[in-house]
């Protein structure tokens, strides 16, 4: 079947009021970018409310549906078969013809759903509902009619020229990116993050991101996972920026001057503090996080509340009320899990105590914090000066910053 | 920063001339070997002047020389090949616990397949006992595989008495030799040693990646494993790569034209090693400090390139990033293992303590490494094992 046209529809632009222009302009600049590396030639078109990419050459089906399928603010993507306007006879055949190709074989049920919009049209909408309902029943046998609750919706719109369509691919919903701000995710090699990092950029929030490696603790290999979730992500978020920093000294610090069972905690509030700061020079409006309930020692509330602490930036986490289970399907929806089950080790876990706190208390915390006081500054300035800042897109990573000096164990 | 390259059982540097020679075989005699006019002749020399080399370094026949894609293919068409060729005498094969995945997996195949494999143990250096081997053959047993080297603790197998053990116990049973880490590092002669099949790979020898050889005794049969156009007597169909052909001979034969000096060389740059292993060692124990193990044999009856280094307390992969930092590569355990966590199966069949086998690295060396590599080495191994066991997991 050769499709001319994809309808776009989407749900919540809809109801944003003044604003709309705003969000559909975001979505069809967000809805170029993806086309872009496809093959083909698109117009895309903002007419009678709705958004159309027009196909102006040859193109691979597969390949367009879905990079469509990758533009958050889309909900639904309809293959459309434009017609020039034919007289009703013709019109039986054609639609016969598409539905038989295809419907072919499973058992269905099906309604008309004719508008016509050009008056000049002879036939009146109820009789073309009630003529191709007929052409189709006689060409599909596995079809019958369903006016009430219909599998599929037969649309057929007789404009300037005729368009029919019938197939609704499913989009990922949520807003077109670029329309609700930028947001600093914390990203690791788990599997948690990258999704956190998803969840919110579908709410129409651009993404940077900070990861935070210890060498030699870290490999190379470790960074590139790191990478590789990061472009994964970017397939649905467009380019990230992603802030590399060097943690070995403040992590190896912390190990000699707090108690063990704290070094978790006290890690998590300095790589908050450090993402607070790339944050706000980033302009970001927010932290990101992976967080989940209870899941390990350092996400029980007490501890959220902990880290939480050092931030004056809203944190945002999505995947709060996630159980992994939860967090797993979307990680494989979206591609991320076959990257984060790779078995290189994160800087989070390599000095994690056997009986980490799991309610830390905040006066302790600050107390053991001040055993720092001596280097800790001047370390987390060293830490912000060794960013590295790579661009990040579904096709892999270009370095921007280098990292300066190497930190030497 | 300088490199200092010691992981050279994982690979090693292609030698320049080497590339030289390949490079001129891509771009200028880059017929096919069997087309029918002057290019494809002159491309049929390269391949039968580079058969001869390596036959006259193993001192075999050059029809005995099969080009592969690399040592596992030559192991996979060794074992299988042999297996599937004498199925109707046997179903029984031998091997050891500490192959090579190449070997291993090969055997793991023919089990699927209704064969039966013994996995002979090895002792604390990693040596098979030949009496072991004499026992295990039976009268229905095909085929006995063992390496050469072991790629890990660089352990020697006594593989000419053990030929000769198989052979006089039952004839008929072929005996393939993983010579991937002994190639270029030891004289072999199959024909004398009782070898029918040896597996060579190019990249271990400062040749190019890509690129293996089989020896095949002119008395075995093998069961071809690719099927095509029927080149090299149809045992490995597919167009011969003429470069990678003349780029392993070259290789070879640069190894083995001076082999006595490069060896000692080579070993020389190993026992001063140990004497620096053995020095910081003295200064770690009169401290209280566990000192480090080398595991395995270390004289002349081991392998002159392989030092097996455990370092009680420090993860491998740490000390391997660390030693990176300073432009030293090492590999943890064997380097084919890096893309498998669970830990190296020959560490465990030497009896090395549980804990150690997180702890170990491997230093591998070659012609191209000189005194001050070692020196340096050593003298970052001791500033940054003391760091690193200052902060140990708990």
């Amino acid at each position: 079947m050769k499709y001319q046209a994809f309808l776009i529809k989407y749900a919540e632009i809809g109801i944003k009021g003044k604003n709309r222009h705003l969000f559909e302009e975001a979505l069809v600049r967000q809805m170029k970018i993806a086309l872009k590396p496809c093959e083909g030639d698109f117009a895309i078109h903002r007419t009678y409310g709705r958004v159309f990419v027009e196909c102006l050459s040859d193109y691979d089906y597969e390949e367009v549906t879905d990079a469509l399928q990758h533009v958050f603010g889309i909900s639904g993507i309809c293959p459309v078969v434009e017609l020039p306007v034919i007289p009703i006879d013709e019109l039986r055949e054609e639609t016969a013809r598409y539905m038989k190709e295809a419907y072919p074989y499973e058992k269905q049920t099906f309604k008309v759903h004719a508008r016509r919009m050009n008056k000049e049209y002879p036939v009146e909408s109820m009789e073309v509902n009630a003529e191709l309902g007929n052409a189709i029943l006689e060409a599909c046998p596995n079809l019958s009619v369903d006016v009430h609750d219909p599998d599929i919706m037969v649309n057929v719109e007789i404009r300037e020229k005729i368009y029919l369509y019938s197939i609704i691919l499913p989009g990922p919903g949520g807003l077109p990116v670029g329309v609700g701000g930028k947001a600093m995710l914390l990203l690791s090699g788990g599997i948690d993050s990258p999704v956190a990092g998803y969840m919110i950029a579908k709410r129409g929030v651009k993404l940077d991101a900070v990861y935070y490696n210890a060498p030699p603790y870290t490999s190379e290999r470790a960074l590139q996972k790191v990478v590789d979730l990061a472009s994964q992500v970017a397939a649905y978020t467009g380019p990230i920026w992603l802030h590399n920093i060097n943690f070995t000294e403040i992590q190896l610090y912390i190990y000699e001057k707090c108690p063990h069972d704290e070094l978790t905690i006290i890690m998590r509030r300095f790589m908050m503090r450090i993402a607070e700061r790339l944050a706000k020079e980033a302009e970001c409006l927010g932290l990101i996080t992976g967080e989940s309930i209870g899941q390990v020692a350092s996400q029980t509330l007490t501890a959220l509340g902990v880290t939480n602490e050092v931030c004056t930036l809203p944190v945002f986490r999505p995947l709060i009320g996630f159980d992994k289970e939860e967090i797993i399907k979307v990680s494989k929806k979206i591609g991320t899990y076959e990257t984060s089950i790779l078995p290189y080790e994160d800087c989070c876990t390599i000095f994690v105590a056997k009986h980490p706190v799991t309610k830390p208390k905040l006066d302790v915390i600050k107390r053991h914090e001040r055993n720092l006081e001596e280097k800790i500054d001047e370390m987390v300035e060293r830490a912000i000066a060794t960013d590295e800042i790579m661009i990040v897109d579904k096709n892999g990573a270009r370095i921007i910053k280098e990292r300066e000096g190497t930190l030497q164990v | 920063m300088r490199e200092i390259y010691l992981d050279n059982s994982a690979t090693t540097q292609c030698f320049p001339e080497v590339a030289e020679r390949m490079r001129r075989v891509l771009t200028e005699e880059y017929g096919n070997p069997s087309s029918m006019h002057h290019k494809g002749v002159e491309a049929e020399k390269i391949v039968s002047a580079s058969r001869h080399t390596l036959a006259q370094i193993l001192k075999v026949k050059d029809s005995e020389i099969i080009f592969t894609s690399c040592g596992t293919e030559s192991d996979n068409l060794a074992i299988i090949g042999g297996a599937l060729a004498s199925c109707r005498r046997g179903k029984h094969l031998i091997t050891t616990r500490i192959e090579h995945p190449a070997v291993l997996e090969s055997m793991k195949y023919l089990e699927s397949q209704g064969y039966e494999v013994t996995y002979l143990p090895v002792d604390k250096d990693g040596l098979v006992e030949p009496a072991a081997v004499e026992e295990a053959v039976r009268g229905d047993t095909i085929l006995v595989s063992i390496m050469h080297t072991n790629n890990e603790i660089g352990a020697v197998e006594p593989v000419a008495e053990i030929g000769r053990r198989i052979k006089a116990k039952n004839p008929n049973t072929l005996f393939h030799v993983d010579a991937v880490q002994g190639f270029g590092k030891a004289r072999i002669y199959p024909a004398k040693m009782g070898i029918d099949l040896l597996a060579v790979s190019a990249h271990k020898i400062h040749g190019p990646k890509g690129m293996g050889f089989l020896y095949k005794s002119q008395k075995v049969r093998l069961v071809n494993l690719i099927y095509g156009g029927g080149q090299q007597n149809g045992l490995r169909s597919g167009t011969e790569n003429v470069a990678g052909i003349a780029g392993m001979a070259m290789a070879a034969d640069m190894l083995y034209r001076d082999f006595d000096g490069e060896t000692a060389k080579i070993r020389g740059l190993k026992n001063a090693f140990l004497e620096e292993v053995e020095r910081f060692n003295e200064e770690l124990t009169s401290k209280g400090e566990e000192p480090l193990i080398v595991n395995g044999r270390t004289g002349d009856d081991s392998a002159p390139h392989i030092i097996s280094l455990t370092v009680p307390g420090v993860r491998a992969e740490v000390l391997l990033h660390a030693l990176e930092d300073k432009g030293i590569y090492v590999s943890s355990g064997s380097a084919c293992s890096s893309n498998r966590p669970h830990p190296s199966q020959t560490l465990q069949a030497i009896g090395l303590p549980r804990p150690y086998w997180d702890n170990t690295i491997r230093i591998s060396l070659s012609g191209l490494n000189t005194k001050e590599d070692i020196a340096e080495t050593a003298a970052a191994l001791r500033e940054i094992v003391p760091f690193l066991r200052r902060y140990t997991r708990h």
